[in-house]
């Protein structure tokens, strides 16, 4: 028996990398929703927090959304 | 058609049969989270998991070359066999519905393989070497790495946006959700309606149906889809209800990164040509998520009955098939008959009994446990 114990290794260091850097992105993305929300509910009074926030939204979401399509490469084997 | 001899004809049945309940037992790989916390209403989250596991098995054209992936030795293996370790798998599988309990369908049917050669062609048929390395390994580690990414990607979600506006931070999460959810579920029909259509291709080559090399034809592949989509549509929801509230109180940044690691530890190891079972990774995330958050309750009691389930699916699926393939090796088609009778039988036992605490779409949240009835009835048929 041999256990391909490398590819275990790189299975954990992906997979724990890659999970945690979406779920951080993603949360940043959340963080810039929810400064955006908040400014607008206040009144618009502070339109440069507004505009910032929906920036930083727009960004981190993309980035998530790049992460999703290249998984959907990775499941689709037609696109190989 | 002259091949399709009456045993071909019942493993194919068998085997839709077995995809069905593969189906509606690893709706919650992919849905409970996402039912738990409300980021989707119970009937879209399974129509969408349907849907998706149906354009999964259309997507992989690749079927798996051997049954087993080497557990077994496949030039040993008969159609004889192959029915009887279904069976095996489907009892199990339709048993820890039952209990609520998310075990592995790979398990479960690798389990019944492994009993039904055993018993068919003696134990050296069965690699007991690829077992461990194909089946153990995997089964320890993949939930582990799952649990860990999870926890971690929680910890830090929660500690990120603790300062944020709570309703911004739970509906951004939850939107987040429902795609981190589709893409486990179109991995899982792509991986798991494969399976089935490698088992009913390899009989209908050994039967002769089909030349060697062959492909799987349009109708194996649709029907095989579509088993898989069904089952996946009716959803196991006493799963779901164990999966998205049993384990732990889930709330959508969990649910998040819960469903951000099954995926990609699922998709990493799929690329890496490890073989791991969705659902074993599924529930390690949903640990480590529930760990990730603090304070959160993890129910370690709910959590080690699962563990237990996964330590026997293998050798309880074995002993179904083992003694399900003794019957068909001494018994012909006569003995294949009377076992698919009485799998037939217990299965719709199964169901009755499930009818007496039943869990569904609308009661799936309502509460965390699975409870069937203890009373013992005067008879199993009269379930209201």
């Amino acid at each position: 028996m041999d256990l391909d114990w490398s590819a275990l290794g790189q299975v954990t260091a992906v997979s724990l990398g890659v999970t945690v850097a979406v779920v951080v992105v993603f949360a940043l993305g959340v963080l810039g929703l929810a400064r955006y929300e908040g400014a607008r509910e206040e009144g618009g009074a502070d339109g440069g927090t507004s505009t910032l926030g929906m920036a930083q939204a727009g960004l981190c979401f993309l980035a998530c959304a790049a992460v999703v399509a290249y998984g959907i490469y990775l499941i689709v084997p037609q696109f190989h | 058609m002259d091949h399709i001899t009456f045993l071909v004809a019942v493993v194919i049945v068998t085997a839709l049969a077995f995809d069905f309940t593969n189906g509606f037992h690893d709706t919650a790989n992919a849905m409970a989270t996402s039912i738990a916390t409300g980021a989707l209403k119970p009937k879209v989250a399974v129509l969408i998991s349907g849907v998706l596991n149906v354009v999964g098995a259309f997507l992989s054209t690749e079927v798996a070359k051997t049954i087993s992936g080497g557990i077994v030795d496949d030039t040993l293996v008969t159609p004889g066999m192959i029915f009887a370790g279904l069976i095996g798998a489907i009892l199990w599988n339709l048993l820890t519905w039952l209990v609520g309990l998310p075990s592995s369908s790979s398990h479960a049917l690798f389990g019944g393989l492994i009993g039904a050669v055993w018993v068919g062609a003696g134990s050296d048929g069965v690699h007991f070497d690829k077992v461990v390395e194909k089946i153990l390994i995997p089964a320890v580690a993949s939930p582990v790495v799952a649990g860990l990414a999870a926890l971690f990607a929680t910890y830090l979600a929660y500690k990120l946006t603790a300062r944020a506006r709570k309703q911004s931070v739970t509906k951004g999460f939850r939107l987040g959700q429902i795609a981190s959810a589709s893409l486990v579920s179109l991995a899982h029909g792509t991986n798991d309606a494969q399976k089935t259509m490698g088992v009913i291709t390899l009989t209908l080559i050994s039967a002769g149906a089909l030349g060697h090399d062959a492909g799987p034809p349009v109708w194996v592949i649709a029907s095989a889809g579509l088993a898989i989509g069904l089952g996946t549509y009716i959803g196991g929801w006493r799963i779901i209800r164990t999966m998205g509230k049993g384990l732990t109180e889930i709330e959508s940044p969990q649910g998040f990164a819960a469903e951000t690691a099954s995926t990609t530890v699922i998709l990493t190891s799929a690329h890496l040509g490890f073989a791991l079972s969705t659902t074993q990774v599924a529930s390690g995330s949903i640990l480590g998520a529930g760990l990730g958050r603090r304070l959160a309750e993890v129910r370690w009691g709910v959590a080690g009955k699962m563990v237990v389930a996964w330590l026997i699916t293998l050798p309880a699926a074995a002993l179904v098939g083992g003694v399900s393939a003794a019957a068909v090796k001494h018994g012909g088609n006569f003995g294949t008959v009377v076992v698919a009778l009485i799998g037939a039988a217990v299965a719709a036992g199964i169901v009755m009994l499930s009818r007496r605490n039943p869990v569904h779409a609308n009661n799936v949240n309502d509460h965390h446990e699975v409870a069937i009835r203890t009373e013992p009835p005067a008879t199993v048929g009269t379930a209201a």
